[in-house]
This record gives structure tokens, C-alpha cells and sequence, in this order.
């Protein structure tokens, strides 16, 4: 018995050393797509990664997603580019998953494809006046001020309202106020968007409200992002002492959890900081327990957003103690704005072909290996395709998360090369096929020392404005330098 | 002997060589890399197997000491770091797998390591707030947890004990386990 299992673990051996290197396709040049690469390069020699992303530029939030005054969040775009810079590893800018190239077209030119294309879409609220103008989803208002190019025109309006609300206590939402909040002077030397930068040296926007349905322990924002919203110079903050009653199950859930206690803590110490505004002062208010009811059209500007209706909250425990949900109490207060953000979670957006589960905004998978459909009732899965990052868990996490993923998503990819599941009789047409065909359809792919152009002379013209760089916002431009 | 030795030196040179353009090497430009290949010539010519023969340069007079990584499979490395270099820089001069995203700008927690013997965690100084702060973030986060940026090596330390932490799957930022999709 024992030798006739050697005997095929020897024939396998021999037959992966003589089958051809294997090929594989990574989808999104975000972390979740970076780190699969390199940890798949780094575990198996002789297999060829390739990346590609819809954008011209590589690196997705840690570009267009992390805020311009955090600049030390940025710095592993420098281990990203080493990956990309490996031989075995190419990167295709420019190339659109459905539009350049479908699926099934991508897993004839590899032998597995993993999907890291993150989430580019939003949770809607689903409440009344959603569709009002100045309302927007905090992810265009960051790929705003990060110069994404999809939201080159978002062009809000800064300057007919003194007051911005935002719905939803997480990192993103902090962000935004921040960026609201933040004398302009300290945001014209980072990397901010520079139609962002005018728009906002223009504002009238003084009030933010911060919003949320939970409490104070609730909120999913972390210490360091808080603590620098907190520290903003002349910046009023208010935070209502009753909202920092804690029930006995916040208490076990700061017990729990470090995070918790810390976020607890400094909120606390706000609180008691006050007094009230000075004149002129600009002013950051932490509204909790309050769910929106609906948005409230104004009395001066038809279709235009003048006010949230907002209901207030109870917390009601569920039976583990540990997760505590909001539910109305049927008593409303209005907060008048003229801009609204909602910063309630991204959404991954689906594709043609793929299993997608639309209520949790993923697509179905067991640790990576994607399942051929949502329901559990048989598990089986599609050969060759993986998925990581927000498209595998949803949106949530840091950056470092995904460091994680990366590894959870190569054990599954690793367990396949060796039993032989990926493999085939011949070498897969890999980066050569794919650029045959993208040639074949005048697609401008944007190869990664084409970025490096883009990256050169963002730089160049940034310091001429004393910025770490000044980027190129629109698709235009942005191919222009890359081909130039 | 010093024939064999010449042959590791020549062997560990073309090791540094074909591994420099490739993943393994966490700094981020190449007069790094040089210098480290200067370093590396040094020590292979210059010291002996156990202890340190001082005085061929200013880099070798620096008292070392002695810290082991032991990785999540219970592998131990045993390496010399210099008085004042930071443990995360010692990991990657040593090819040991540290992640270091920020590049010790206290902006990440992928550093992360665990101080194995509580009489040198209390040997360091308290993290700060801002080093508590990427803490809070760090996988697997246990009672004597530290980033590897900040743990700067000095004559107290040595013998130092530190732990990667196992990858742990999809925790959440605040430790949050969610059930398998």
C-alpha cells in the first residue's frame, strides 16, 4: 500500500516538473491583488503572474482611497512596485474585466484567475430623497479628492451651504470629515486632488455632523484616525455626555475588545473637554442613536438636498450580548445641510458570468476557492478561480488585512497546483495570448514602466507646487503621459 | 580553510546577487542592497564563526546582541543585531520574514512580534500612544505584543525571544470572527 502511494507521489513529482509553468491572472493592482501576487511568486518558482487593473494607475485604495494627510499609509506601494518589477510578474493597466477582456476569455489564457477588483459600488440607505442633489456616497467624495478619474466632474457644491452631515462612524466617514474640517493651507502640501483643493479653499462648509445609529462603543472607526480628527486645530468638537452612558452590554463588549475601551476612552475625554464654540470656530458634532429617516428636499432649491430627518435610537442586545442593534423609537429631529454623505460600506460590483451574492455583496467562495453557486447545498467549485480581498469578505478591514486573505487565498491556490488541479497538457497562452488580444481590439494597455511615467511626472509637477506629487485626473491625460 | 571560507563568501555573494532583484529584499533601493553586500563581504572575511574579533571597522566595534525569531511553525532563526537598530530592520537583514508595510513609520501593524520571556517586555519602554494605536490593529494580539519598528535593540535585550504571530484567518479590525461565507 505504502509503496504504490509513493509510486504516484514520484509520478506526480516527475509529471509537475515536466508540465508546463503555470500562469496566473490576478484582477485589481489593489492590496488584496498585490499581495496575492507576490505571496504566490515567492511560494512558487516558475509560475508567471500577471496583473491587471481597469485603471492606467496601479495600487487602487492605497491611491485612491487613502486620505492625502496620510501619506505614511501610502509607503507600501513601494513593496508593490518591487512585485511588479519582478520578471515573472507583469502588470496591464488599462484593461477592464468585462469590457477588454471577459472572464471566460481570461481563464482560457491562464491557468487560474483570482479576482481582487475590491468594491466600487455602495450600500444604499433605501429611505426617501436619496436621489436629491448634494447627496453623494463617501466613495466618490474620496475618489473626489483623490483625483480618481471616474469622479474627475463630481464637482460638489461647497459653497451654498454651511453645514454637511455624514451618515455612517467608520474610518471613511472620519476621513471625509476631516478633509471637510482641515485648514486648507495644511491640505495644499499633500497629495489632494488640486480641483478638490480649490473647491475646498472655497467652502463655506463649517458644521459636520458625524452620524451614526449606535453609540459611542458602536462606532467602527479606529484610535488613530479618531484621535487625529480630534486634535484638528481650532476645531470645536461636541459630544453629548448622555450619549456616553454605557449599558452593561457595551461594557462587555469593551471588555472584550481593546478597541473598543480606547475609541471609549478618547470620545470621553472630547466630551468633557468643551465648552461651547468659539466665534468662527469651525465645529465637528458626534450625533449618535440616531438612524436617517429621510432626506428633506429645500425650500429655496427644487430637487436639491436641505435637510436629514433623522430618528432617534435604542440599543437592543441580541442573545449573544455581544452585537447590540439599533431600532427606532419613533421620535424624529431634522439637522438642515446642503450636503450629505453616506459612508454606510462600499459594494462589489457583479460581473457576467460570475456567482455573486447579492445581499452580502460577495461572491461565494470557502476560504478563497470560488463556489460555482451561492447556495450550500453541494460545495462545489469553479476550477481555477479564486477570489481575495473585499470581493472574498466583504468590505471591511485595513490594509493589512488583506496580507492575511492573501495567505488564506494562496493555501487554497498552493493545495490545487499540487494535486494537480491547475495544471494542463500544454502552456497556457498566459501574458502573450493576452496581449495578442487586447492588441487585436486597440486597447491601450498601460504597462507598468508606462505608470512609471504617470508616476514621474505626477511628481514633477507636484514639486513645483511644494505637494508630494500633483496627480492627473483625468483618463485623457492620464494615457497621454503613460504613451508619450 | 580559509579556501573554504572564500568559497561560502563567493557562495553567499551570488546568493545576495541572484536574490537582490527579487522579492526577498524588503529596502526599497539599490545603494541598500550595495552596502549590504559590502557588510555581508565584511563579516564572511573578517569574523570568525562565534565571536566577533572587533576593530576592522566602525560597524564591527558596535556591540551586538544575540535575538532569536522563532515563525509561526516554531522555526527559530538566530541572529546578532547592533545596539540601536530596530528589530524590524534586523528581521530583513536577515532574509526573516517580517512585513513591514509602512516602513516603520508607526502608520501599520504588520510588524507585529510577540516578546517571548515577560522579564525583556518589561525591559522595553511603554509603547506609545501612537504605536498602542497600530496595536490595536495587530492579528493576534497578546499581552506582550510589540512592533518590531520599535523595539530597538540595546545591551538589556540580549537574548531576546521574539514570536511571529500565526496568520490568523479574516479577522476583522476589532477581533471580530465572521462565519464562513
Amino acid at each position: 500500500m505504502a509503496s504504490f502511494g509513493k509510486i504516484r507521489w514520484i509520478s506526480r513529482s516527475i509529471s509537475t516538473l515536466s508540465s508546463p509553468p503555470l500562469r496566473i491572472c490576478v484582477v485589481g493592482s489593489g492590496p488584496a491583488g498585490f499581495y496575492t501576487a507576490e505571496k504566490i511568486l515567492k511560494a512558487h518558482e516558475g509560475v508567471e503572474v500577471d496583473v491587471i487593473d481597469r485603471l492606467p494607475t496601479p495600487f487602487g485604495l492605497v491611491r485612491s482611497g487613502v486620505a492625502p494627510d496620510h501619506p505614511e499609509t501610502k509607503i507600501v506601494t513601494n513593496q508593490f512596485s518591487r512585485v511588479a518589477r519582478n520578471e515573472r510578474c507583469s502588470f496591464f493597466g488599462n484593461v477592464s474585466l468585462g469590457s477588454s477582456v471577459t472572464l471566460p476569455e481570461l481563464r482560457e489564457l491562464y491557468n487560474a484567475v483570482v479576482l481582487a477588483y475590491g468594491a466600487e459600488s455602495d450600500r444604499s440607505l433605501g429611505i426617501p430623497g436619496e436621489d436629491l442633489a448634494g447627496i453623494y456616497a463617501a466613495r466618490e467624495f474620496v475618489w473626489w479628492y483623490n483625483g480618481h478619474p471616474d469622479c474627475r466632474n463630481l464637482d460638489p457644491d461647497l459653497k451654498s451651504t454651511d453645514t454637511a452631515v455624514i451618515l455612517g462612524q467608520g474610518n471613511v466617514a472620519l476621513d471625509a470629515a476631516r478633509i471637510l474640517l482641515r485648514p486648507t493651507e495644511e491640505l495644499a502640501k499633500t497629495d489632494i486632488a488640486s480641483h478638490a483643493l480649490s473647491a475646498l479653499e472655497e467652502s463655506s462648509i463649517r458644521k459636520v455632523y458625524l452620524v451614526g445609529r449606535r453609540g459611542p462603543v458602536q462606532a467602527a472607526w479606529t484610535a488613530k484616525e479618531l484621535r487625529e480628527v480630534l486634535g484638528i486645530k481650532d476645531l470645536h468638537i461636541h459630544i453629548q455626555q448622555a450619549d456616553l452612558v454605557t449599558t452593561p452590554a457595551d461594557e462587555i463588549e469593551m471588555k472584550n475588545n481593546r478597541i473598543r475601551k480606547r475609541i471609549y476612552e478618547l470620545l470621553s475625554k472630547a466630551a468633557t473637554a468643551g465648552q461651547g464654540p468659539a466665534p468662527g470656530q469651525r465645529e465637528l458634532h458626534f450625533v449618535f442613536f440616531r438612524k436617517p429617516d429621510r432626506f428633506l428636499e429645500s425650500d429655496d432649491r427644487s430637487g436639491h438636498l436641505g435637510g436629514v430627518r433623522l430618528e432617534k435610537t435604542t440599543l437592543k442586545g441580541d442573545d449573544e450580548l455581544a452585537k447590540q442593534v439599533a431600532v427606532g423609537i419613533g421620535e424624529y429631529e431634522d439637522i438642515s445641510c446642503g450636503l450629505a454623505l453616506k459612508s454606510i460600506g462600499y459594494k462589489s460590483v457583479a460581473i457576467d458570468g460570475l456567482p455573486f451574492d447579492n445581499y452580502k455583496g460577495t461572491v461565494p467562495n470557502l476560504g478563497g476557492r470560488v463556489l460555482a453557486d451561492a447556495s450550500k447545498d453541494h460545495m462545489q467549485y469553479e476550477t481555477g478561480l479564486y477570489v481575495c480581498g473585499w470581493l472574498k469578505r466583504g468590505p471591511t478591514g485595513i490594509i493589512a488585512t488583506n496580507l492575511y486573505c492573501a495567505e488564506d487565498t494562496l493555501a487554497c491556490i498552493s493545495d490545487d497546483i499540487n494535486k494537480g488541479v491547475l495544471s494542463s497538457n500544454s502552456l497556457k497562452p498566459g501574458r502573450e495570448g493576452l496581449r495578442q488580444l487586447l492588441d487585436s481590439r486597440n486597447t491601450r494597455v498601460v504597462p507598468y514602466d508606462a505608470w512609471e511615467k504617470i508616476d514621474l511626472e505626477e511628481k514633477r509637477r507636484g514639486n513645483l507646487k511644494n505637494k508630494p506629487r500633483e496627480k492627473i485626473t483625468t483618463w485623457d491625460e492620464l494615457l497621454e503621459v503613460a504613451t508619450e | 580553510m580559509f579556501i573554504s571560507r572564500f568559497c561560502r563568501l563567493g557562495a553567499h555573494t551570488i546568493k545576495r546577487v541572484v536574490n537582490a532583484p527579487t522579492l526577498t529584499p524588503r529596502t526599497s533601493c539599490s545603494p541598500v542592497i550595495y552596502n549590504q553586500y559590502l557588510g555581508a563581504l565584511r563579516h564572511e572575511l573578517f569574523s570568525s564563526a562565534a565571536t566577533k574579533l572587533g576593530s576592522e571597522d566602525g560597524n564591527d566595534e558596535k556591540e551586538k546582541i544575540n535575538v532569536t525569531f522563532v515563525d509561526k511553525d516554531g522555526e527559530e532563526t538566530h541572529i546578532k543585531v547592533p545596539v540601536g537598530m530596530s528589530m524590524l530592520d534586523a528581521a530583513h537583514e536577515n532574509d526573516i520574514d517580517l512585513e513591514g508595510a509602512c516602513e516603520g513609520s508607526l502608520a501599520c501593524s504588520t510588524c507585529h512580534v510577540i516578546v517571548m520571556d515577560m522579564e525583556h517586555y518589561n525591559k522595553l519602554p511603554e509603547p506609545t500612544d501612537d504605536e498602542n494605536d497600530m496595536l490595536d490593529l495587530a492579528f493576534g494580539l497578546t499581552e506582550t505584543s510589540r512592533l518590531g519598528c520599535q523595539i530597538i535593540a540595546k545591551p538589556e535585550l540580549d537574548g531576546l525571544r521574539l514570536a511571529l504571530p500565526a496568520a490568523t484567518r479574516n479577522f476583522a479590525v476589532d477581533g471580530y470572527k465572521p462565519k464562513p461565507h
